[in-house]
């Protein structure tokens, strides 16, 4: 077989994030980017493909939150296979996703919170990279690496009792599901052995955010001042206003909280967004049409979410809520580090719900798919951990993909993460000539609050490769560090 | 004795491979005691800081970036393992194989939905800071040599466990048939 590489290789750091800041003749900082790096074509050639074939194709962009990519691409083609807009299904089949769903939201935010956040917390910014990881954390704090370890183990087991799988599921089907929850499955969850049980996982995402109040009590400057700046946010809610992952409308607001869109159907996104293109990078820049590309970019995620919602619909998180929401008086919460403050109390939501969910006896229910008439489109949105998630098709009459979009939820959050870049590089490198490693790390520090996934965009598990070029006024490198 | 050295890199992956390797779950605790982490984006050890004994890959090869990096793994690490369908033969991401990439960069950034009203100067990707795009997405196997394969999409963390325990301590590989999928 002939084989043939026409690239010359770059001499490059494995850089799938990429900084690059630019100072001007004064030594202010003119200019900073984060550059995303790789490219699929995935709307390309996932034409040609059976409409009922994406739930399974379409998640395998991203492993880490692949159930979030599996129900948006399963919301669409419930719309072709005519059953409904997020309203059709049968109550089995709806909990079930739900289960699902809330189970990865959180696995995926302890993951992100014990991981990769808590070296930060409990080791310091500023402590020996070869110690600042999951694993130092592991070697120093046993008890806790333990906590982390078993909680992402029981959303993983309830990924796959309701995906059928822990990665790549197979579980929702157009119009429906394949699977109910067996009474074995559900006591395994409900009442399983200390600690793997659902009242555990209550306890344990209180003491999570007992840990995150604890260090924001001791160093509330840095969480509140580092990078904060106005934008809008975006999200789905419940028709009431309720904080919901799996469907609503789209509602964006303001940073002083007015709304600009309420329950908006997303059927219709493509009036209410539009993406722009630069030429350096990969992932592209959304934007609100009716405020245009320079007003309209918004954020997404766990702090957009609270931002966006009137109210979480479970008790305890509900009380986090209202101490969230006292914070900033009623506003929108307009800064970066609260990104981990707000996700660690949808943890705790999501354990509540899922308890909700496992004793609701709709989940042994027999009914599980619904039909309707046939439709040549389909839109479908969830709230992934990351934030709002599009897939759009469209489908000829072989049941053949012709057209395919799709704007994961980190790139939802571009603008904002360059915004952040931005903000930490002024405030930190303004008239320096020698790059520090403690600059470099606040850097990252600002782009790993809005956790993105890499995979998606690009990859790479939270820490990421990052190298980070000074330019004088005339585009010659001053100095360059890589890390 | 000293502890086996592990490195670890997702190329043109998803991360999925990864992630089924953290589904080992406690025996993570287990695996530290066993091995050390150096260059792998689970830790901040960003580049290779010594000669590893084992190097797990994700993902093939879609860019010029992705080639360097499994070159580089393929110089500092004694042993090769392919890990999952898209390093062992492309996998999703070479769907894109036997398409014109300019097909899929015009559908992307000028064409979709969404961008086709929002982009009049029509711009494209193509800054000096992004890397060239291969013509097709190649397996691990086909830039280097690679001495082990296990597959899965993603593999079951259980045979991920089985075989790195295997590697590192010289037992026998435990191969049940529950673990081993194709899928
Ligand atoms: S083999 Fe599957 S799980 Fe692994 S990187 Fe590829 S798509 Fe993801």
């Amino acid at each position: 077989m002939s084989r043939k590489i026409t690239i010359e290789p770059v001499t490059r750091v494995e850089g799938h994030g990429k900084v690059t800041i630019h100072l001007d003749k004064a030594g202010e900082v003119s200019q900073s980017r984060l550059h995303i790096v790789e490219f699929r074509g995935f709307e390309r050639f996932v034409q040609g493909r059976p409409y009922w074939e994406v739930p399974v194709l379409v998640q395998r962009l991203c492993g880490i939150c692949p159930v979030s990519h599996h129900l948006a691409a399963a919301k669409a083609v419930d719309v072709i296979a005519g059953a409904g807009n997020g309203d059709g299904l049968t109550v089995t089949g709806d909990k079930m996703r739900r289960l699902m769903h809330y189970a990865q939201f959180f696995q995926s935010h302890v993951l992100h919170f014990f991981h990769l956040v808590s070296p930060d917390l409990l080791l310091g910014v500023d402590a020996d990279p070869a110690i600042r990881n999951i694993i130092g954390v592991a070697l120093q704090h046993k008890d806790l690496a333990v906590q982390g370890v078993m909680m992402r183990k029981f959303g993983q087991e309830l990924i796959q009792a309701t995906a059928g799988k822990k990665i790549h599921g197979t579980g929702a089907i157009p119009g429906g599901v394949n699977k109910n929850l067996s009474i074995e499955e559900r006591d395994h969850f409900l009442k399983g052995a200390d600690p793997l049980n659902a009242d555990k996982m209550i306890e344990w995402s209180v003491a999570a955010l007992d840990l995150f109040k604890d260090y924001y009590g001791k160093n509330k400057d840095m969480i509140d001042g580092f990078s904060h700046f106005p934008s809008n946010h975006l999200s789905l809610v419940r028709k009431d206003g309720a904080l919901d992952f799996y469907h609503g409308g789209i509602r964006a607001v303001d940073s002083e909280g007015n709304k600009i869109i309420d329950y908006a159907d997303y059927q219709d996104y493509t009036n209410i967004i539009g993406e722009g293109v630069k030429s350096w990078s990969y992932m592209k820049f959304p934007y609100l049409l009716s405020l245009g590309e320079e007003e309209g970019w918004y954020r997404v995620g766990p702090l957009a979410r609270l931002n966006t919602c009137d109210f979480i619909p479970s008790p305890l998180a509900q009380k986090e809520f209202e101490i969230f929401k006292a914070h900033t008086n009623g506003k929108p919460n307009n800064m970066c580090m609260h990104y981990h403050w707000a996700r660690i109390i949808e943890i705790l939501h999501s354990a509540e719900v899922i308890k909700e969910l496992l004793e609701d006896p709709d989940l042994q229910g027999t009914d599980l798919v619904a039909t309707g008439e046939r439709k040549d489109e389909g839109v479908g949105l969830v709230e992934a951990p990351r934030g709002t998630l599009f897939h759009h098709y469209n489908v000829n009459e072989d049941d053949q993909i012709t057209m395919c979009n799709l704007i994961v939820s980190t790139t939802n959050n571009n603008v904002p993460m360059n915004k952040a870049v931005n903000f930490v590089a002024k405030a930190q490198m303004t008239g320096q000539t020698e790059i520090t490693e403690p600059m470099m790390n606040m850097v990252e520090v600002a782009i790993r609050a809005y956790d993105p996934c890499l995979s998606c965009a690009t990859h790479a598990l939270g820490e990421m490769p990052l190298e980070v070029t000074m330019l004088d006024a005339d585009g010659n490198e001053i100095t360059s560090r890589k890390r | 004795m000293s502890k086996a050295v592990i490195a670890t890199t997702s190329m043109a992956g998803c991360f999925g491979c990864h992630m089924s390797f953290l589904d080992i779950d406690e025996r993570i605790l287990d695996l530290i005691e066993l091995v050390e982490f150096n260059k792998s984006p689970i830790d901040d050890i960003k580049h290779f800081t010594k000669q590893c004994d084992i190097g797990l890959l994700e993902g093939g090869c879609s860019n010029s970036e992705n080639v360097e990096v499994l070159k580089e793994f393929r110089k500092h690490c004694k042993i090769l393992v392919s890990v999952g369908e898209c390093a062992i033969m492309g996998g999703l991401p070479a769907m894109r194989n036997g398409i014109p990439i300019k097909e899929c960069i015009d559908e992307a950034y000028l064409n979709g939905p969404t961008t086709k009203n929002c982009n009049p100067q029509r711009i494209l990707p193509n800054d000096d800071e992004l890397p060239m795009l291969l013509d097709r997405v190649y397996p691990c196997h086909e830039i280097v040599k690679i001495d082990y394969f296990l597959p899965g999409c993603a593999p079951r963390a259980d045979l991920i466990w089985n075989a790195l325990y295997a590697l590192v301590t010289g037992d026998e590989l435990k191969l049940p048939y529950e673990v081993f999928k194709y899928d």
